[in-house]
């Protein structure tokens, strides 16, 4: 990382609405350059802190600094250098795509002899400049996020900010999408702030913060996250997972938990593992898998619970509570 | 970075390595007054390329007029004969109708904002390092624009019911009536800043506007009336820009004076008569208030 001052900096940043607490103290660096990304299920806090940081949102206590300027004090020169792609779209479809980034231009005050230059490039990044002459209305989905990407660049932003670029696209897309993040990194000075449920996803930054229930849980590289779980991931299939668990837990002294369906727990070496466990174990083993760690696992090791659990079980009242702050 | 992993291999031929032309880097420089008024002639330009590709809105536009002068103000004007002193009763109503259609395309033009925002586009206005009160003023002023062509159209059917195309005239009733498309625009984008749903504020508009037109002399004199109706046609917005034009109108007519005090009594506050640069400003002021009214409104919204 270049000893640059840091992109964003955040201090005990708090948001509370009423009585819910979506972001409940949270502090991080993120360094001039980086890909930073932002991982946790729906509802834990991303989308606030990112509005937050992006002058959208009032934080409720604590501060937070982007490309240097306080997001509070100073509002617009925060917004004059971030970028912003948000997860639904915010592009006019009755315009071109042209228009549509000359009205961004405008508003933004890019320099008139600038604006052409600058825009056949970014739209040249995405594959767009010869669809600039079509309105955006008749885009796909992937095309509308590929043009809001360009969008976001036109004007030089320091820090550029994705919430959850990639949801909703078909492979290819998010695949492509990934490759200019790539290219931007090697060819902008930019720093790349992103949201991300997607584990996969979650490998490709530099660093990365774990969020859950308004809390930084974790931050660090990962593989420095992946070498902290230094565990192999079983999964087993049995009629009754709530007596394999005490079973385990028993004969084993292993703590295991259901996820996904299946009775789920960690051990240092799986595939020596689980001859051991189809000898000893008394209950009949249906179906059994032993995965390397992944982000997956570090989320949880980190939180109990993997992602998908956690966005379906109990995390609807948050969820609904994220949902109306969005407004 | 060194991300590894297999999406990577099956993104690399997407990029073009071939070919990296060095990065146009741009300067945003800090906010100065040329940039807000970059930003607010960009929000007025959007406006008009908007009602631009809308071919339905434009043919409504067109259509409406007609509708009103030549089937309801030839349909009442049997009804009507009796009282109209031997005037066409079109060439009474045609003040009114220039304002109706004045009237719904500034309200259609503020109404687009609520589709922005239900659509997303609003934010990327929002984010901008501009000011709020650019954006409104940007946004009324196209607003205005469009529904003061819709006044144009309008305007070019004077002959048809037996107005005169004198320039004076015409100048006089366009100023007055652009004044009135920005007041109305700046209204509805009074509401539309607080309003989330299209269903909601297109409700809310019929509840407003069916009155104020109905209250405003744009279908009748206004002299004479019930005490209530009176009082209520003093308070309606709407009456300051119908009288003036029909004022005007009447002036560059050559009929009885009997027609005309029947037909054009003009607006009176406790016998005093109004004169019309008095209701026309009486309209700028009340535009500017709202407009006032509609930026802070969008200031405290996030």
């Amino acid at each position: 990382m270049p000893v640059t001052a840091p992109a964003v900096t955040v201090l005990d940043l708090v948001k509370s609405y009423g009585e819910v607490e979506a972001v409940r103290g949270i502090d991080f660096e993120v360094g001039s350059g980086e890909v930073f990304g932002f991982l946790g299920p729906n509802g834990a806090g991303k989308s606030t802190t990112i509005n937050m940081l992006c002058t959208l949102v009032r934080p409720s206590g604590g501060r937070a600094e982007v490309a240097g300027h306080d997001v509070v004090s100073e509002r617009d020169a925060v917004r004059r250098n971030i970028g912003l792609v948000f997860q639904d779209t915010t592009l006019d479809g009755y315009l071109t795509a042209e228009q549509n980034l000359r009205l961004h231009a405008e508003l933004y005050g890019v320099p008139r002899e600038a604006v052409r230059p600058r825009m056949e490039q970014v739209m040249e990044m995405v594959g767009l400049w010869e669809r600039r002459s079509s309105l955006v209305a008749t885009f796909s989905g992937g095309m509308k996020r590929r043009l809001e990407i360009a969008r976001g660049l036109l004007h030089s932003p320091r820090v550029l900010f994705l919430d959850e670029p990639t949801v909703g696209l078909d492979p290819q897309t998010r695949s492509s999408i990934w490759s200019y993040i790539r290219e931007l990194k090697a060819n902008e000075d930019i720093t790349i702030f992103l949201t991300t449920h997607y584990m996969d996803e979650a490998e490709y930054c530099d660093r990365i913060a774990i969020m859950d229930r308004g809390k930084i849980i974790v931050l660090d590289t990962p593989e420095a996250l992946k070498a902290s779980v230094g565990r192999d991931r079983v999964q087993i299939e049995t009629d009754d997972a709530d007596a394999a668990i005490a079973e385990l837990r028993e004969r084993f002294g292993i703590e295991a938990a259901v996820a996904e369906g299946a009775v789920t727990f960690g051990v240092a070496e799986g595939e020596h593992f689980v001859p051991r466990l189809f000898q000893e174990l008394e209950m009949p083993i249906r179906a059994v898998n032993v995965s390397r760690p992944s982000l997956d696992d570090v989320f949880m090791s980190y939180t109990g619970t993997t992602i998908r659990d956690a966005e379906s079980g109990g995390s609807d009242q948050r969820r609904k509570a994220a949902r109306m702050m969005q407004r | 970075m060194s991300p590894g992993g297999a999406g990577t291999e099956a993104a690399a031929p997407q990029s073009r390595p071939a070919r990296t032309p060095p990065p146009v880097r741009v300067r945003v420089p800090a906010r100065t007054l040329g940039g807000e008024v970059r930003a607010i002639k960009v929000v007025w330009k959007r406006e008009l390329i908007r009602f631009s590709r809308d071919r339905l809105r434009i043919v409504t536009s067109l259509v409406q007029p007609f509708l009103f002068l030549f089937v309801l103000g030839t349909g009442l004007s049997k009804l009507a004969s009796a009282g109209t002193h031997g005037v066409n009763f079109r060439t009474f109503v045609y003040p009114g109708v220039l304002c109706l259609a004045v009237m719904f395309t500034a309200m259609f033009s503020a109404a687009s904002l609520v589709w922005d925002r239900e659509f997303g586009f609003l934010r990327e206005m929002m984010v901008a390092p501009v000011r709020r009160s650019s954006l409104v003023l940007g946004k009324c002023l196209g607003g205005a624009t469009v529904a003061g062509f819709q006044g144009v159209i309008v305007l070019c059917l004077a002959g048809l019911v037996g107005v005169p195309y004198a320039p004076g005239l015409l100048a006089a009733v366009f100023a007055v009536q652009l004044l009135l498309a920005f007041a109305i625009t700046a209204f509805g984008v009074m509401f539309a800043a607080r309003i989330q749903q299209m269903q909601s504020f297109m409700a809310l508009m019929q509840m407003v506007m069916m009155p104020m037109y109905f209250l405003s002399g744009a279908l009748f004199p206004v002299s004479g009336l019930p005490r209530w109706l009176e009082i209520l046609n003093r308070i309606d917005p709407l009456t300051y820009a119908v009288d003036p034009i029909r004022r005007v109108v009447f002036s560059h007519l050559s009929i009885p004076a009997a027609a005309r005090r029947a037909l054009d009594p003009g607006v009176t506050w406790w016998g005093w008569h109004v004169p019309g640069a008095v209701e026309a400003a009486f309209v700028a002021l009340l535009g500017a208030i709202m407009l006032v009214v509609a930026i802070f409104q969008f200031s405290r919204a996030e």
